[in-house]
């Protein structure tokens, strides 16, 4: 509709040579004929299809989280216990795994950036691509209110793995409060208003930042590669500004799943995991209303950061520093405190599924028109294991993929489930990663 | 002479870093990278959060009140001044800055400020405000851009402001419009380097005055240029050696230049990390939520009273014990403290705290959540102090053998930190890190003093390269005495100042830089005035000693 935005995701200046071209525009591309799954715009008839990754830290005592049978029915190991309300709505991916091709393993950055941009790097400044959400939110995300929303529950505005390249990351809201001002706060149009007036300030507001853009984007001397690149974000950043003025002079489409949600609590941001939990299912509970009201398709939450930053209140050893440092109990033969901190993560994802679920839309959920990728940054974190590191999806994509399986792999590289995700959601790629990285294959076994 | 004996040390530390992973270590900013190509030396500086609100309170009053969350800013080889060169703009953040903009403009024409700051209306001669907001846009867009708008902007500005007067059916809310986009507009968001020929160096090429202006404001200063200096900028004699000293000394002079040190500081020690510094309330329970802030604040009254206002030696830092105090701080660190409000104290000669390292903010920020952390402690003095870079572990390290918090023989941590040093792999990066760290163990993960740990006297021995000391004290001492740390200061004022990251081809300046920070007692006012004078920060390219090294007083001294 208003705008297919000519956004690039090509890789700035800066990484020239690693850059992945693709020909826009290309919405015909993704438009298929007889998918659900994409046709689906915003004011338009049919439901759309939401994209979201969802992070959690330190990983998992694999002996412990990966199911031992396949396919639809898998069992479920104590680390994974607390998924077994939504299990139908669970599909494990296990076993894949970032290849290092010799890099270093840069711990707790290395799986992260690999999982994410299909390339290891030893830090997020030197990322050569853009993290494949950004590459599915230019495909999928224009035309609602927030070209996505960025999250972390741990009250840290940089706490986000979303990056456009190494000096552009997208910083996340990271409070319930501050989410519920940011989406249905002054700008915010109840979508199933009865009313609808064009707010004059906004047509002058609008007006105005595109005429002063238009004759700024003239005046601009002749500038070296790298300020090039900033100053083309910078319109491209003020551009989409001005789409969404133009969106909020238009009256929204209805949705009939939204229900403008109640002013959150404010709650002070905790390392504590009981408390992080709360905070996170509050975050959970107003990004589904978001969706739902149509603000935006794509989205990207941190439950706790990489390294993760959970404790319990009151004691002197947080969990990352768990994973290194606590014995395996030969009793038991594992971390019990490690253990108990994974499953907790467990948790707080069970509780984002659900949230997602509890929402009735069209003949289903909220959730059965969406995929979430969830994913940690290690496997095994007491030595920073990459191999296997967990992946969990959840959501139909509109009927696009199965739900509630166990695929497990050997060892194949985990760039197979980055460009599962892209495919599914129309970003036209071939092939995606790099090096050992590289491949063409997309996950068929979740395919319906 | 002298500049070869630092060289010299320089080379043994160098030496001995070099036990970690190959290479790994460089002083920060000039990090193995050849020259850039001209072209590619950035131009634009996103202004920091500080910077974005201090210019909005010069030009518009301290009672404008900024709300809004701005884009985080990035850091660049330990400065986030070097990455606002890196920077740009996320579309978030461009949202983010267009309201907190809309919220200053919407105040800057309401009717308690509308009479001073816009200062006219529309009436009988000026029927529809044309000449009013061509008079504003005028004065507001020179103190916004930082320049003076073109014809083209101004002519823009009055027709933007007219045409929304007329769909709001209000003048004020018109202005109100065009100034929220000034204030998410380039110009205003990024400082940006102009260029023009240079007119002592025909064929050369160097910074018009406006961008001077500019750039010397925001370092010295931290907030946009005053009418003073934009008036110097305007009649040109920002552009002779004279006048950038006349200037110079101006900015400096004035109150406002402890603002400009408080930055720096602020900046090079990281501090920003104290405002959301929260620890364990169980464990530590006086360290409540403001104790960091104020943590912060203690640190940068010190210095700014010991090296700004009382022009003292940078070294001294290390070693002083003369602290600023509040009510809030004194119990933390167990002296009684009586005055309502912040003033300098001397610490007892008996008391464990000397210097810098042992003010609450470097040990509780560098500290875990709920303990003390060595190896975090002396990474941040060899990062941060020193300027070097201390690699992250490898990945597969067996931590369980030697973190054993419950083996009876391991009771302190000096004792468990001790077995990463019979591992070789470990011991080259924890020699670095830990002799330094454990001196400070005597204070625990909030910064309070402790004698002992699990029953067992914690033992404060250390040593820096050669070094050997006892305390924290002669830590202090051995900072002291170290030429890393001031050239550390030297060179990361010079990145702090151009707000990049230094170039290969700058190593002379830096150099240079040292050396006249030298020898005037490491006073961090000759080396910012050194810095704010130099024609290398006004430069236009990356090449080119524009006038020549011998000119300068410090570079002729050392040849």
């Amino acid at each position: 509709m208003t705008n297919m935005n000519r956004r690039g995701f090509l890789l700035r200046g800066a990484f020239a040579g690693a850059a992945v071209g693709v020909g826009l525009p290309f919405l015909d591309y993704f438009l298929d004929d007889n998918g659900t799954a994409f046709a689906a715009e915003y004011g338009g008839g049919r439901l759309p299809v939401r994209f979201g990754t969802w992070f959690w830290g330190c990983g998992m005592i694999p002996d412990r989280w990966n199911p031992k049978k396949q396919g639809a029915g898998y069992d479920l190991p104590p680390e994974l216990a607390p998924i077994a309300p939504v299990q139908d709505k669970v599909t494990i991916l296990s076993g894949f795994s970032v290849s290092l091709d010799g890099k270093s393993n840069q711990p707790h950055i290395s799986g992260n950036v690999g999982l994410r941009t299909g390339t290891p790097v030893d830090s997020w400044q030197q990322i050569v691509a853009p993290t494949l959400d950004t590459t599915i939110a230019d495909t999928i995300g224009s035309g609602s209110f927030f070209r996505s929303l960025d999250l972390s529950a741990d009250g840290n505005a940089r706490t986000s793995f979303s990056y456009r390249s190494g000096t552009e990351m997208n910083a996340s809201v990271a409070s319930p409060m501050e989410l519920y001002q940011r989406v249905f706060g002054a700008d915010f149009h109840d979508p199933n208003a009865a009313e609808f007036k064009p707010d004059p300030r906004i047509m002058a507001r609008r007006s105005v930042l595109s005429a002063v853009t238009d004759e700024r984007r003239r005046m601009m001397g002749k500038l070296g590669a790298a300020d090039k690149a900033r100053v083309d974000s910078y319109f491209t950043a003020i551009r989409e500004v001005e789409t969404k003025l133009a969106l909020q002079l238009e009256k929204p489409p209805k949705a009939e799943a939204c229900v403008v949600p109640q002013r959150p609590a404010d709650m002070v941001p905790s390392t504590d995991v009981i408390e992080r939990q709360k905070s996170h299912k509050l975050m959970a509970d107003l990004l589904a209303m978001a969706l739902a009201c149509n603000q935006t398709k794509v989205f990207n939450m941190v439950f706790s950061t990489a390294t993760a930053d959970l404790r319990k209140a009151g004691s002197t050893t947080a969990y990352h520093q768990a994973t290194h440092e606590e014995l395996v109990d030969r009793t038991i033969g594992y971390q019990p405190t490690v253990d108990a901190f994974s499953t907790q993560s467990m948790q707080g994802w069970a509780d984002f599924v659900a949230s997602m679920a509890a929402v009735k839309e069209g003949d289903g959920t909220l959730l059965d028109n969406m995929l979430v990728m969830a994913h940690s940054e290690v496997s095994y974190a007491k030595n920073h294991d990459v191999n296997g590191i967990p992946v969990m999806l959840a959501g139909r994509a509109g009927g696009k993929v199965k739900s509630g399986i166990h695929v497990a792999s050997q060892g194949d590289a985990i760039s197979r489930v980055g460009l599962t995700m892209q495919q599914l959601m129309g970003v036209p790629l071939d092939g995606w990663g790099t090096g050992s990285m590289r491949t063409n294959r997309s996950i068929s076994e979740i395919m319906v | 002479m002298k500049d070869r004996t630092i060289s010299k040390a320089v080379r043994i530390g160098s030496a001995v870093t070099a036990l970690c992973a190959a290479g790994a270590i460089l002083l920060a900013g000039t990090a193995g990278r050849a020259d850039q190509p001209d072209k590619n030396m950035p131009k634009l500086r996103r202004l920091t959060e500080a910077q974005y609100r201090a210019t909005i309170a010069d030009i518009f009053g301290p009672d404008i009140k900024i709300s809004g969350r701005f884009e985080p800013d990035l850091r660049v080889g330990g400065l986030l001044a070097a990455g606002t060169s890196a920077v740009s703009l996320t579309p978030s953040g461009a949202e983010q800055y267009e309201q907190i903009a809309r919220g200053i403009a919407e105040q800057v024409v309401d009717n308690a400020h509308r009479d001073r700051l816009v200062g006219c209306q529309p009436g009988p001669a000026d029927p529809n405000g044309a000449a009013c907001a061509g008079s504003f846009f005028q004065k507001v867009g020179l103190r916004l851009y930082r320049r003076p708008l073109t014809p083209a902007e101004t002519r823009l500005a009055v027709a933007q402001t007219l045409a929304s007067a007329r769909t709001l059916n209000d003048f004020h809310a018109g202005v109100a419009v065009m100034l929220t986009t000034m204030l998410s507009d380039l110009p205003f968001l990024f400082q940006m380097d102009r260029v023009v020929a240079d007119p002592a160096h025909h064929s050369a090429q160097t910074l018009d005055a406006w961008s001077r202006a500019s750039k010397l404001s925001y370092f010295l200063w931290n907030s946009t240029p005053d009418e003073e200096l934009l008036n110097a900028a305007r009649d040109g004699s920002l552009m002779t050696q004279a006048g950038l000293a006349q200037q110079v000394g101006r900015l400096m002079a004035s109150p406002r230049f402890e603002t400009g040190v408080t930055a720096f500081f602020d900046d090079f020690l990281q501090l920003e990390g104290m405002m959301s510094l929260s620890k364990d309330s169980l464990i530590y329970p006086a360290f409540r939520s403001s104790a960091g802030p104020a943590a912060r604040e203690q640190t940068l009254r010190t210095i700014v009273t010991l090296l700004a206002r009382e022009d003292g030696d940078y070294r001294d830092l290390f070693t002083t014990r003369r602290v600023a105090m509040n009510r809030q701080l004194s119990p933390l660190y167990r002296i009684p403290y009586a005055p309502r409000d912040w003033s300098m104290i001397t610490l007892p000669d008996n008391d464990p705290r000397v210097g810098l390292l042992t003010q609450i903010s470097f040990l509780s920020l560098h500290s875990h959540e709920g303990r003390s952390s060595p190896t975090l402690r002396g990474k941040a003095l060899r990062e941060v102090l020193m300027c070097e870079h201390i690699p992250t572990p490898p990945a597969n390290v067996n931590f369980t053998i030697v973190q054993d918090t419950s083996n009876p023989n391991l009771r302190t941590t000096r004792e468990r930190l001790k077995a990463h040093l019979d591992d070789e792999e470990c011991a080259s990066c924890h020699k670095l890190t830990d002799p330094m760290g454990l001196t400070l163990d005597s204070f625990d993960g909030a910064g309070q003093f402790r004698a002992s740990e699990n029953g067992m006297a914690i033992d404060t021995s250390g040593s820096l390269g050669n070094v050997s000391f006892p305390d924290a004290a002669g830590l202090g001492k051995a900072l002291h005495d170290s030429p890393q740390v001031t050239q550390c200061l030297a060179q990361s004022a010079w990145r702090y100042a151009v707000g990049r990251e230094a170039l290969a081809s700058e190593e002379p300046v830096t150099a240079a830089l040292h050396n006249g920070f030298a020898q005037s007692g490491f006073r961090i006012r000759a080396l910012f005035r050194q810095i704010a004078t130099d024609p290398h920060f006004f430069a236009a390219t990356s090449r080119a000693p524009i006038r020549t090294m011998a000119a300068r007083p410090s570079a002729r001294k050392s040849s």
